[in-house]
């Protein structure tokens, strides 16, 4: 391999007739800036090619891998308005136009899927956004190290468990003899079968979130809180400022871009609410309060067979993701300045 | 913290406070785990009954023999075991070479590439045409429908691109005197040095490929090829034959083990995650804010 790549690197020597000394790798040239760049410019593809095709070839297969199972798939979205058959052309056979986007608007269920979807994807901004920036806060104040440590640890350890662990963990706490029903019949009340209860699910899905992603999301926090200037506090504390001011005035604002990141990153996935987890937690009984968009499609699409109709309901829910995710991006850029990209 | 020597007394108060909070909180992260496990080791009418809270009732070891004495437990379980080993290997050599590449910020097109890859966080495919692309490409019922398509987590690749680029560019320059081409510095510099952001892809990959049951029950229709969480997820959607089998091996009814055997299960298939998390956790930390900085 090093053999291959200095014959590479005398060739680039011939063509370009550097200065005296070694060529450097083009790749390498980053520090030179950009008085370096008009030079580096001129030369053709053919050219780059012969010096940095090791790494081309390194990103070869990686670049085709997403091709292929990135962007196969986003065309294949082209099945939404065209009929697919079985055993045909991943892109389908003939032309139907808006046939099943019309389908699907005009498809009562599908609104109703489509506002559980709202409803949940907002709870859950609303709870497990905020939330991890409280858990930060707090352990920020702790100064026994190993304390602050241990309570990490175990706030992550909920991240690091499959959804079917969870949501068989949350059947057992929650079945009529677990332990949640002990607590309400132990302060007199009645046990209620929460699994089986339409009003219950968004209060479950969303406690279980709560439990899963509390700690985990405490790390980034915590780490835009070690970069907060410590004379900004000795500041606030001259100017009269409390701990609760000193973390309004100070603490607050100082992460607040990591806030308006974690925010722009929460409102894209907005509707992408667990699909895995609803899908395992619902059933018929809670159909009416747990069916989202994509379990709606899944069984659309995969339980019924109806490919283009449920690619048409994808896609519509992917376009309204990527629009959100855009403009709260502009949004934040505009408002607060800081931004994804 | 910057709080200074006069610590007010209502500061102490709610340093009290803020410590009793954060002991119960902690009670809370880690009550479901202590009650499935006190339930493995418990019997099964206990469990049943309700009695089995933190710690086990009529302790026995019977419901771990009746799992491993499973034989459809023990391929579920090495089928996630191949899954995870196969799986992360791909994903570690398709997501390092890629983020090698593209840290070089001089290359031509790179910025193309980033773009390519980053795209993919914000839009994709969808269910349907992937499950058409993964029929039609004939991966249906094999590993490689599990193991392939996650490959490349943008995300994860996002971070190892931004280690590489903020390592000191003097030694790749050293390198390059001394004759080493792109590959050479991959392998013997960039590759040594990088053993935190290893660790922590590993980590994330394998993690989420052992967790992992959708792309399984999605691709998988033979019972000898599941891992252990979809086999998992049938047993507490009632549908597995695990569940009868253990009964009919106790002679009690099936709803009775049943709770039982998945307590067991539950805990053989965390065990593994648990183990590592701990050696790898002080990696994970510095990896995760890494590719946060800069996106």
């Amino acid at each position: 391999m090093s053999a291959a790549h200095a014959a590479g690197d005398a060739l680039a020597t011939t063509v370009q007739a550097p200065p005296a000394g070694t060529v450097p790798l083009a790749a390498d040239r980053e520090d030179t800036g950009k008085k370096a760049r008009p030079p580096v410019r001129k030369i053709g593809w053919r050219h780059t090619l012969r010096r940095d095709w090791v790494l081309y070839a390194m990103a070869l297969v990686p670049v085709l891998f997403l091709l292929l199972f990135r962007y196969v798939p986003m065309f294949g979205n082209i099945i939404a308005f065209r009929r697919f058959r079985p055993g045909g052309s991943i892109f389908g056979d003939e032309w139907v136009g808006m046939r099943y986007v019309e389908l699907f608007l005009n498809d009562p269920n599908f609104w109703n899927v489509f506002a559980n979807t709202v409803i949940l994807g907002g709870l859950t901004l609303l709870f497990c956004f905020p939330l991890p920036i409280v858990l930060a806060l707090l352990l920020n104040e702790v100064r026994v190290r190993t304390f602050k440590r241990v309570v990490q640890s175990i706030s992550y350890l909920p991240h690091f468990l499959s959804v079917v662990i969870v949501v068989g963990m949350l059947m057992q706490l929650l079945s009529l003899q677990g332990t949640v029903n002990q607590i309400i019949e132990a302060v007199g009340g009645e046990a209620i079968p929460f699994l089986q209860r339409a009003e219950w699910f968004r209060t479950v899905y969303v406690g279980s979130e709560i439990w899963q992603t509390v700690g985990w999301g405490t790390i980034l926090y915590l780490a835009a809180l070690t970069t907060v200037d410590a004379s900004l506090y000795e500041a606030a504390r001259i100017d009269g400022a409390n701990r609760w001011r000193q973390t309004w005035h100070v603490t607050l604002p100082g992460i607040r871009p990591t806030m308006v990141t974690l925010l722009i990153l929460n409102i894209g996935l907005f509707l992408n609410v667990g699909f895995e987890k609803v899908l395992l937690l619902y059933n018929p009984l809670t159909y009416e309060t747990a069916d989202v968009v994509s379990t709606y499609l899944y069984r659309v699409g995969l339980v019924s067979n109806n490919f283009s109709y449920a690619t048409a309901i994808g896609l519509f829910q992917a376009i309204i993701g990527l629009v959100m995710i855009l403009t709260a991006n502009f949004l934040s850029r505009r408002v607060v300045g800081a931004s994804l990209w | 913290m910057s709080v200074g020597p006069r610590d007010s007394k209502s500061y102490k108060t709610f340093t009290w406070f803020n410590g009793t909070f954060l002991v119960l909180l902690c009670g809370f992260m880690l009550y479901p785990f202590v009650t499935v496990l006190a339930q493995s080791f418990s019997s099964a009418g206990a469990v049943k009954a309700g009695m089995v809270n933190v710690w086990p009732v009529g302790f026995n070891l019977t419901t771990y023999q009746v799992v491993i004495a499973n034989d459809l437990f023990w391929s579920s379980y090495r089928n996630t075991v191949v899954y995870t080993l196969v799986g992360t290997t791909i994903a570690m050599v398709l997501t390092t070479l890629l983020a090698y590449v593209l840290a070089r910020r001089a290359l031509r097109g790179r910025n193309v590439l980033i773009g390519i890859a980053v795209f993919t966080m914000f839009f994709n495919g969808g269910l349907i045409p992937n499950y058409v692309l993964i029929q039609t490409l004939g991966l249906k019922n094999t590993m490689w429908a599990v193991v392939l398509p996650g490959a490349i987590s943008v995300f994860n690749l996002l971070v190892m691109k931004s280690f590489f680029e903020n390592m000191p560019s003097e030694l790749e320059e050293a390198a390059q005197i001394d004759g080493l081409g792109w590959w050479g510095i991959f392998r013997r510099i960039v590759m040594p040095l990088s053993k935190a952001v290893i660790a922590t892809m590993i980590l994330f990959y394998s993690v989420a490929i052992w967790n992992d049951w959708f792309a399984a029950f999605l691709y998988l229709d033979k019972q000898e090829l599941f891992p252990v969480t979809l086999y998992l997820r049938n047993m507490i959607a009632g549908a597995s034959s695990t569940a009868s089998q253990g009964a009919a091996a106790s002679g009690s009814s099936t709803s009775e083990i049943a709770a039982n055997i998945q307590a067991v299960t539950m805990v053989l298939t965390i065990i593994p995650v648990l183990c590592i998390y701990p050696f790898v956790q002080r990696y994970f930390v510095s990896g995760i804010m890494l590719g946060s900085v800069k996106g």
